[in-house]
């Protein structure tokens, strides 16, 4: 029998020969990224090094990154000490991918990563975030972890103890209706498969409509993957990979790509034909509660929220522009907009898209998490509702449990704004 | 044995356990008061000691699903308490074993709040309604880590090991 790309990348990491689900190995580690957290992620390595006689020093500074986005501008003296204390850790440690609140620099940890070509396809990545899974779009084995086993990784360059995971694979076939999108296909296979349903797997992701998906897709979706429990997304790597690497994060010099075996063994397989899929919500309060927009019925929105590490990539606000160009979003709407990086803000300042943004109604805000995980930049009122293309609508995630979150395309997200109510983009705006 | 002080539906996220909004705390000194604080009865009783260490929060499905926020297992950990679920999500149950907050993976559990359960290795016995429920093991890659005390103590034995392997060359 054959390998999965996981269990591939697992033998590569661990120098052996074949790896399977199920047995122990310690992965050494191409890269290591922390956010905020990584105040925590420090106090936890000192906490490794007290008493042992040794001065506290990372592993490799090259393979660590950290990217300031949760909480930029700091909302409070708390948030702003904890940064402070990263900024001294990274000049005492010498660690140089560090992205500090910059309009030339900084963005969300999930977009800076593959744009500034730190992520190589056939390479273990961990963060101490759940959505590292977004990696994968890269085909690298990417995954969140706890800020204390950061620690340990700090300290050691290997995850330790890791069993490897079992593979799901998806295989997408057919292709996207117009305003149907690589949310919409996530958000389906999640609603489809619970999100429980890969807890502890990993999903790998085939097929045709795979193919002519962009990276800017394929991170969306193995993004959401951790939705659906699973440890990490995959996509096996291709000539679109290649062209990203090479021609959006300037990585210079041969690239080494493989895929999974042909006879390797899955856990099981999944087929869905994207022609006949709708766009898709994902109702209040989890996001595996996915209908088709048109089943959704009458809903008024309060604020609309397009950007985070899901959806807010130059495409995704091409397409909100598009819709809103020329337009005005609804009386008694909110719109915020997040892009995901300043190189992202930028381009879309370039390309009009912010313009037309603006001009339609909408708050542009500067690249970072904003709203998504309800610390500031945007919390609900009581009894409010949110619609956003962000990745997660649990009681509470907006800042108020007595709030609403529905999660969308961007495509819907637009439309809505015209309306006011949650709508079908085919069906355009008033 | 002990008592079973607050029973959960499935999917219990991290944003429930440890809102997001308390993110900017992150010592594990700090993160106990914040425990479920939009269940503000429960928060209150835990803050003021009212809840005995070893109690038992009963859950189903999923138990720690979304973030990966360390705060989530900290903050109960704080308080010392068990958590039982049909099962947990991936990094909840890694950053709890790393941390030594006692979980156990109970796939058939029946509970109600207020019922004494008696934690064995393979089982559990709900001695409130009499009826019994298996145990399932946690992860086996995990148990170096269980067994050390948790991954500080882990880690430093490793990088104690490493240093004096290196000294030996």
């Amino acid at each position: 029998m054959g390998m999965t790309m996981v269990e591939k990348i697992l033998a590569r990491a661990t120098g052996q020969k074949k790896v399977t689900a199920g047995q122990v190995v310690e992965p050494k580690v191409s890269l290591a990224m922390s956010h905020e957290n990584a105040a925590l992620v420090i106090n936890q390595f000192l906490e490794v090094y007290k008493d042992t006689g040794l001065k506290p020093k990372v592993w490799d500074p090259d393979k660590i990154a950290i990217i300031l986005d949760h909480r930029v501008p700091a909302e409070s003296s708390k948030t702003a000490t904890n940064q402070k204390k990263i900024r001294e850790f990274v000049a005492a440690q010498k660690i140089k991918k560090f992205h500090d609140i910059r309009g030339d620099q900084g963005g969300i940890c999930h977009q800076i990563l593959p744009e500034s070509g730190y992520v190589l396809p056939g390479t273990v990545v961990v963060g101490t975030d759940s959505h590292t899974t977004s990696h994968g779009a890269l085909g690298a084995f990417s995954f969140g972890i706890g800020a204390t086993e950061m620690a340990s990784v700090w300290t050691l360059g290997r995850v330790l103890n890791v069993e490897v995971p079992p593979t799901i694979k998806v295989v997408a076939t057919g292709r996207f209706g117009r305003y149907v999108l690589p949310k919409d296909f996530i958000l389906y296979l999640i609603g489809k498969i619970s999100a429980e349903g890969a807890n502890f797997k990993v999903l790998e992701y085939h097929g045709p409509a795979i193919e002519h998906m962009s990276t800017s897709g394929r991170l969306t979706i193995c993004n959401m993957s951790v939705e659906a429990g699973a440890t990490s997304g995959i996509v096996p790597p291709d000539r679109e990979t290649l062209r990203y690497l090479k021609e959006e994060a300037g990585v210079k010099g041969k690239v080494e790509v493989f895929g999974p075996d042909s006879d390797a063994e899955y856990d099981q397989i999944v087929e869905i034909d994207v022609s006949e899929l709708e766009p898709q919500v994902a109702c209040p309060h989890m996001v595996d509660n996915v209908k088709p927009v048109g089943r959704v019925g009458k809903v008024k929105v309060d604020q609309i929220v397009i950007g985070s590490c899901t959806n807010g990539r130059l495409d995704d606000l091409a397409v909100a522009a598009k819709i809103l160009k020329g337009k005005k979003i609804a009386r008694g709407v909110r719109m915020l907009v997040f892009p995901a990086s300043f190189r992202i803000y930028q381009q879309a300042l370039k390309l009009g898209y912010l313009a037309d943004l603006v001009k339609a109604g909408a708050v542009v805000m500067n690249p970072g998490c904003g709203c998504c995980l309800g610390v500031h930049q945007g919390a609900l009122g009581d009894g409010e509702v949110a619609l956003s293309t962000t990745n997660r609508n649990f009681k509470g995630r907006m800042g108020n449990p007595r709030a609403e979150v529905y999660l969308c395309s961007p495509a819907v997200a637009a439309a809505s704004a015209l309306t006011g109510y949650i709508t079908d983009p085919r069906k355009g705006g008033k | 044995m002990a008592r079973v002080v607050l029973k959960l539906g499935d999917d219990i996220s991290t944003d429930i356990i440890y809102p997001g909004r308390f993110m900017a705390t992150v010592l594990p000194t700090e993160t106990p008061q914040y425990a479920f604080a939009d269940f503000p009865e429960f928060n209150a009783q835990l803050k003021k000691g009212e809840i005995p260490a070893g109690s038992i929060v009963v859950a189903g499905k999923n138990f720690g699903c979304g973030s990966s926020r360390e705060q989530a297992a900290s903050t109960l950990k704080g308080h010392e308490l068990v958590i039982v679920a049909k099962n947990f999500a991936r990094i909840f149950l890694q950053n709890a074993i790393n941390l030594g907050l006692r979980l156990v993976v109970c796939p058939e559990i029946e509970a109600e709040e207020g019922d004494e359960l008696e934690i064995l290795p393979d089982k559990i016995i709900n001695r409130t309604s009499g009826k019994e429920f298996r145990v399932e093991p946690l992860p086996k890659a995990r148990q170096a880590i269980i067994d050390a005390g948790g991954l500080i103590p882990y880690t430093r034995q490793r990088l104690l090991e490493k240093a004096a392997s290196r000294k030996k060359v």
